[in-house]
């Protein structure tokens, strides 16, 4: 057991003890659907078949029912496929990068923040399958044995690496969350199991007591969260393995996390198109990405906090922490946005500087400055601590950074697009009901995935949550300290408490 | 001893629980010191280095991420080399046929994607677990927020009343004393 320094805030409140923290979050779990979450879970249904109707008709009639134009070929589908795998990265970040770097209170958003990854890159991908036209042939960008005299795909590509990319992302994101979840569910599992050796069915039972019996019982969770426990049993040996597997989870994802976006923006760094060709495109992606993973995070916590009244776990300074990373992101991007003013003008190339004038001043001008206004100025409002600490702010700051970064995503793409080389060929943007249909249906994978995994999943990592309680609780601090004092081992990774070297 | 009745031998264990982590770390060393040989402790969370105080080998897990890693960088070179180079060698932007810049994100993602997945189908095959595999809990409460210090009494000289009398020195829970389990 560590003991951190008392001047810090404790990152679990309340005064909790392990069993708490079970109850607290099992309970969501293990207890009706409440009204709220009926009808978040009904709007979010209903977007999904709104927005349904819209993929349904896009796949059976083709992208030409968007509003793209023989100069705008990349719009709203790249957009939005470009925004969602950013809203993707905080997880990931939160999961891998804080682990390595020792940070205890990424435990209590680390679970919700890697399920956020997959819903988000699952809608990702659900745009590239769409813009890809005809979605039947998406295994074409594999690189599977063929009949067509060996045609293999181009590995030149960074379209092909977009696949490995995203896929590889998306499967290990996959991993990483469900290895995470599997000492929870098995929590529940037990909790399912002891209700019913608590409440056997005999024989002698009369029928009313069989009724009132089976009300208590839960079999049905026992079985299906003992299906998905994997036979988690809790042993030393097995969570020592379980955290060398974390642990080497969290080296490889790092390094993924930062891959993916870096290989997104090679879709546009490689190209030739003035606006896009630029070598900072790879770390300013990624820290546009992270920025919005961040602030999508923050949002969806906010929610989750208030609805399964989290407050002690999901504690002020976690907002504290996530908008002090919003800054440091936000800032980047805002450098990154200068940079990229400073380089056009300082390559000498007219079609470059014009690229950029025309993203400042031209037709699309509203959705420059709305991205600089939300992405630049808004997080520093964040320097203010009454600010950083506020939660009506928070919520309020972190959605706009998403708006923000939607409209750096489309101003990227379709004001590099819309005037290219010839003038005769210059054209506007317009997105059609489709193309706003099809960003809907992505809202609603994302939120029905996430409300049922609210529900049916537990919320907040238990496990990882009660390996820091002792040195983030003062009075299980206080109670390690009396320990000590009768001549007690405490559990050490510090050698300075490691008593039970003198024994 | 072990008991072989109906022509099965079942393994004998004595089954203590703590409730704080401190304290069953303490039993660890000190039943250790002691000369009891320790089964297991079973844990809400993990304990760092508690797997060292039992006397377990250290994991080989790393290893099998770092082959498995190797693997995935091989199939990768390999695959992209002989579909770009060798099977339908086509000049595409002017590029080599096997050139290798291009071929490192490629390389990247599935040196990630098959030591990843590699590495935890070696975590859940060395722990014997899967989907839908039966557990054996010897304290279901050791998933909420007991500690259960397993001793396998067959494995040990001293007996079961010994143990238990240590078990509870080193503050092992009274209310019931540390049970007898079987498997």
């Amino acid at each position: 057991m560590q003991v951190t320094s008392p001047i810090r805030e404790p990152l679990v409140t309340g005064h909790k003890t392990m069993h708490d923290i079970t109850e607290d979050i099992c309970r969501r779990v293990e207890e009706k659907p409440s009204k709220a979450w009926l009808a978040a879970f009904g709007v979010s249904l209903m977007m999904l078949i709104v927005g349904g109707y819209a993929a349904a008709s896009t796949w059976w009639y083709g992208i030409g029912m968007w509003g793209l134009n023989k100069t705008v070929g990349w719009a709203w589908d790249i957009t939005n496929f470009v925004w969602w795998v950013g809203i993707g990265h905080a997880g990931t970040l939160i999961s891998a990068i804080l682990l390595l770097f020792r940070q205890k209170w990424r435990t209590s958003i680390n679970r919700a923040a890697e399920a956020m990854t997959i819903f988000a890159v699952i809608c990702a991908g659900t745009f590239i399958l769409m813009h890809m036209g005809r979605t039947w042939l998406a295994h074409w960008a594999l690189p599977l044995p063929n009949t067509y005299g060996s045609l293999w795909v181009n590995f030149h590509s960074p379209l092909v690496w977009d696949v490995f990319a995203i896929s590889t992302y998306l499967t290990v994101s996959l991993v990483f969350w469900y290895v995470g979840l599997i000492p929870d569910l098995a929590t529940i599992r037990d909790r399912a199991k002891l209700t019913l050796e608590k409440y056997p069915l005999l024989d002698t039972d009369t029928p009313e007591e069989r009724r009132e019996k089976r009300k208590k019982r839960r079999p049905i969770a026992a079985f299906i969260y003992g299906l998905l426990a994997f036979g988690w049993e809790g042993g030393a040996k097995v969570w020592a393995r379980y955290e060398y597997v974390a642990l080497i989870l969290a080296g490889l994802s790092t390094p993924l996390v930062l891959s993916v976006h870096t290989i997104v923006s090679f879709d546009f760094a490689t190209s030739l198109i003035p606006g896009w060709h630029t070598t900072i495109f790879p770390p300013y992606f990624v820290a546009g990405a992270i920025f919005s993973g961040f602030a999508m995070v923050q949002t969806l916590m906010l929610i989750t906090r208030k609805v399964y009244k989290l407050e002690d776990y999901i504690t002020i300074t976690h907002i504290d922490y996530m908008n002090k990373i919003i800054i440091l992101t936000g800032s980047i991007v805002g450098i990154a946005y200068v940079t990229e003013f400073f380089m056009a003008w300082y390559s000498g190339v007219e079609y470059e500087r014009y690229a950029f004038l025309n993203r400042a001043f031209g037709p699309y001008w509203w959705a420059y400055w709305s991205m600089m206004t939300c992405n630049v100025i808004s997080p520093q409002l964040f320097w203010f601590k009454k600010i950083r600490q506020s939660i009506a702010w928070s919520f309020f700051l972190s959605i706009v950074v998403n708006i923000g970064m939607w409209f750096e995503r489309f101003v990227i793409i379709v004001t590099s697009l819309h005037r290219d080389f010839l003038p005769s060929s210059w054209a506007m943007f317009s997105p059609t009901l489709y193309d706003m249909g099809d960003y809907l249906f992505t809202f609603g994978i994302f939120f029905t995935c996430f409300f049922l995994f609210a529900k049916y999943l537990p919320v907040v990592n238990m496990a990882e949550v009660k390996t820091i309680l002792n040195s983030s609780d003062i009075k299980a601090k206080a109670k390690a300290t009396e320990y000590l004092k009768e001549g007690g081992v405490v559990a050490a990774a510090s050698p300075m408490y490691d008593k039970g070297k003198d024994l | 001893m072990a008991d072989t009745r109906l022509g099965h031998t079942k393994e004998r264990f004595i089954v203590g629980i703590y409730d704080h982590e401190d304290k069953v770390v303490n039993a660890v060393k000190k039943l250790k010191n002691d000369g009891v040989k320790i089964y297991e402790v079973y844990s809400p969370h993990p304990i760092h280095h508690i797997d060292t105080y039992i006397g377990h080998p250290r994991t080989r897990i790393p290893i099998a991420a770092f082959l498995f890693g190797a693997l995935g960088t091989l199939s990768a070179i390999t695959l992209i080399i002989y579909t770009m180079g060798i099977d339908w060698p086509m000049i595409i932007g002017g590029k080599n046929f096997v050139a290798i810049p291009t071929m490192v994100p490629v390389t990247f993602e599935l040196t990630v994607l098959i030591s990843a997945l590699g590495m935890v189908a070696t975590f859940l095959v060395s722990n014997n677990m899967g989907p839908g595999k039966k557990e054996f809990m010897f304290d279901r409460r050791t998933t909420d927020d007991k500690y259960a210090l397993v001793v396998d009494l067959d494995a040990n000289t001293l007996g079961e009343e010994q143990i238990r009398d240590l078990m509870v020195k080193y503050g092992a829970e009274t209310d019931p004393l540390p049970r007898i389990v079987e498997r």
